[in-house]
């Protein structure tokens, strides 16, 4: 769908030159959300400018659904981007328009007729869920409210791609979350590929199915976000996971867990994305003749389902319990690590 | 009563003095309005980091909108005799101030349009940018309307400097209050009349200032 190479970008400044995208090669698929995370600074907001010619690019090359973008010349680029959607952090609303006008510009730029405006407009209002506030201005919305008339902005012209820029940045938890499943709600009912760029992993967790670390103007890592979340390489991606999972100290010492519960085995299951068996522990428990005790742990929700680890305590008869494992293991996707066996 | 206290008010003259004052400032401030909003608009667009970027451009417009500026305005109403006499084949009268007014006061507009459109949020005329906007849309459609209240200020500003200029430009023949109040009022030491004349341009730059307000308000959703 989008397919990016050798994409660089370096800002001449009166006393040294910045590269702020250095040779950025990249493939996203069709109806993916692709994070990119970094810290501020690390040229992923210029690099997602750089995806529709916001900033010129200096060198490499950008390909939005067969369409060599950089190819384009300034006439060609302006009708492509009415194909491409944008949404910013600070919502760049017109002030001076209602939510209904708002939603309506780039439909007068592309020249759709008023009653047919009119309709598309109404469809999208009710899309993201701002239904009865049509004739408010934005100074009369939410933070949340605003970024919904952006992404309702950003799909007016049907695109088949949606930036986002730090979407969700100047937004509250709560309201993250609310535009995060708006997010996923119409990428699945729009068929909608989404790049997004953040420094919060909370985000990448909740929606992306693939993540690029960038670094310095590099991609450093890069994968499924569940493969990422599970082995970190370089140092920043582990400080990324942290900010979700904690930190391994904040887990607490496992020695000092398996020998205070002096009965029964531990074991420690790892949960990767699992989503079929998410009341496993109901299920274990109804299934075999064993009790449960949860110890400790931490279980967070990705878009591919479950992510964490629970160090649990199984009593009962050994054989009982022996089985229970063998389920767990064989039935579902949690690895399993027993700490400590029964004497 | 009236009589006594201002025996030489002929109220013929002072009608005809104040429909010329008005008639030499909503003109001149359309003008204004016109003239000022084209060199804004291309002091903004050719300046640095703008969408039409051409520094020699930029710098042509700024070095006109800053010679006029500097000249006096009373000085740049007899520099423009030729100009007036060729454009309205007189020098005397309202509609001979007309020229004088707009070009004295355009420049100064047009520095406070400037001001205006670079107030715009850069990242709203960005996103008009990402949804493939030609920049003729970009200017009707995003840095008039957003800036909109800044430039009903500042033309209300405009209209009172205007207001002056009239006066001004009455005591060299244009007509108007100004006019009233210097040949008849000064000249003759008849200075009721002055005070009357006076008291009618405050009410009128009240009146400006009022309306201006009241729209600018108005129309600000921010």
């Amino acid at each position: 769908m989008i397919s990016i190479k050798g994409l660089t970008k370096t800002f001449a400044t009166p006393s040294n030159r910045i590269t702020a995208v250095d040779d950025l090669t990249l493939d996203i698929k069709e109806g993916e959300i692709f994070g990119v995370i970094g810290y501020s600074g690390a040229g992923k907001s210029t690099f997602v400018r750089l995806l529709n010619r916001l900033e010129e690019p200096s060198a490499g090359q950008v390909t939005i659904d067969n369409q060599d973008i950089t190819a384009l010349n300034s006439n060609q680029l302006r009708l492509t981007r009415q194909e491409i959607g944008m949404i910013f952090q600070h919502f760049n609303l017109l002030w001076s328009r209602t939510v209904k006008d708002n939603i309506a510009f780039p439909l007068e730029i592309s020249g759709v007729a008023k009653q047919e405006r009119d309709k598309r407009v109404q469809e999208l209002i009710n899309l993201v869920g701002l239904t009865g506030r049509e004739d408010a201005y934005p100074s009369q919305l939410s933070g949340g409210q605003k970024q919904r008339v952006g992404i309702a902005r950003a799909l007016a012209n049907r695109p088949k791609v949606l930036l986002c820029d730090e979407a969700t940045s100047a937004l509250d938890p709560e309201t993250t979350n609310s535009i995060l499943d708006l997010l996923v709600d119409i990428n699945a009912k729009l068929d909608l590929t989404i790049i997004l760029i953040t420094h919060e992993m909370h985000v990448i967790r909740k929606i992306c199915n693939q993540v690029a670390v960038m670094e310095e103007g590099k991609i450093v890592e890069q994968g499924d976000v569940l493969n990422v979340f599970r082995h970190p390489k370089q140092q920043v991606t582990q400080k990324f996971v942290e900010q979700v999972m904690g930190t391994s100290e904040e887990h607490g010492d496992v020695d000092e867990l398996v020998n205070r519960y002096d009965s029964g085995k531990i074991v420690k299951l790892h949960f990767i994305g699992e989503s079929a068996n998410q009341a496993l522990i109901s299920q274990v428990a109804k299934l075999f003749d064993i009790d449960i005790n949860i110890l400790q742990g931490k279980i967070t929700q990705m878009q591919q389902g479950a992510y964490g680890t629970l160090f649990v305590q199984i009593d009962g008869e050994k054989a009982e319990i022996d089985s229970a494992i063998a389920y767990i293991t064989e039935e579902t996707s949690v690895e399993v690590e027993v700490l400590r066996n029964v004497e | 009563m009236w009589n006594s206290l201002f025996p030489n008010i002929e109220m013929q003259n002072l009608w005809v003095a104040t429909y010329e004052t008005f008639y030499m400032t909503i003109f001149s401030l359309i003008g204004t309005f016109i003239f000022g909003i084209l060199l804004g608009l291309l002091l903004y667009l050719t300046m640095k980091g703008g969408i039409w970027q051409n520094k020699f451009l930029n710098m042509i417009v700024a070095s006109i909108v800053n010679i006029f500026r500097a000249i006096p305005f009373i000085i740049l109403i007899l520099l423009l005799f030729p100009f007036t006499d060729f454009l309205i084949g007189t020098i005397r009268g309202p509609n001979a101030a007309l020229p004088a007014l707009i070009i004295g006061s355009a420049p100064f507009y047009g520095r406070l349009v400037e001001i205006a459109l670079k107030e715009v949020d850069k990242g709203v005329i960005e996103a008009a940018k990402s949804m493939g906007a030609k920049t003729r849309t970009i200017i009707f459609r995003v840095l008039l309307p957003e800036s909109m209240p800044a430039l009903v200020s500042g033309i209300t500003v405009t209209a009172i400097n205007l207001i002056g200029y009239t006066a001004m430009a009455g005591v060299i023949g244009a007509g108007g209050l100004g006019n009233y109040a210097y040949f008849f009022g000064f000249q003759r030491r008849e200075f009721d009349v002055v005070f009357v004349c006076t008291v009618l341009i405050v009410l009128i730059v009240f009146l400006f200032q009022f309306i201006g307000d009241y729209i600018s308000n108005k129309i600000d959703k921010r």
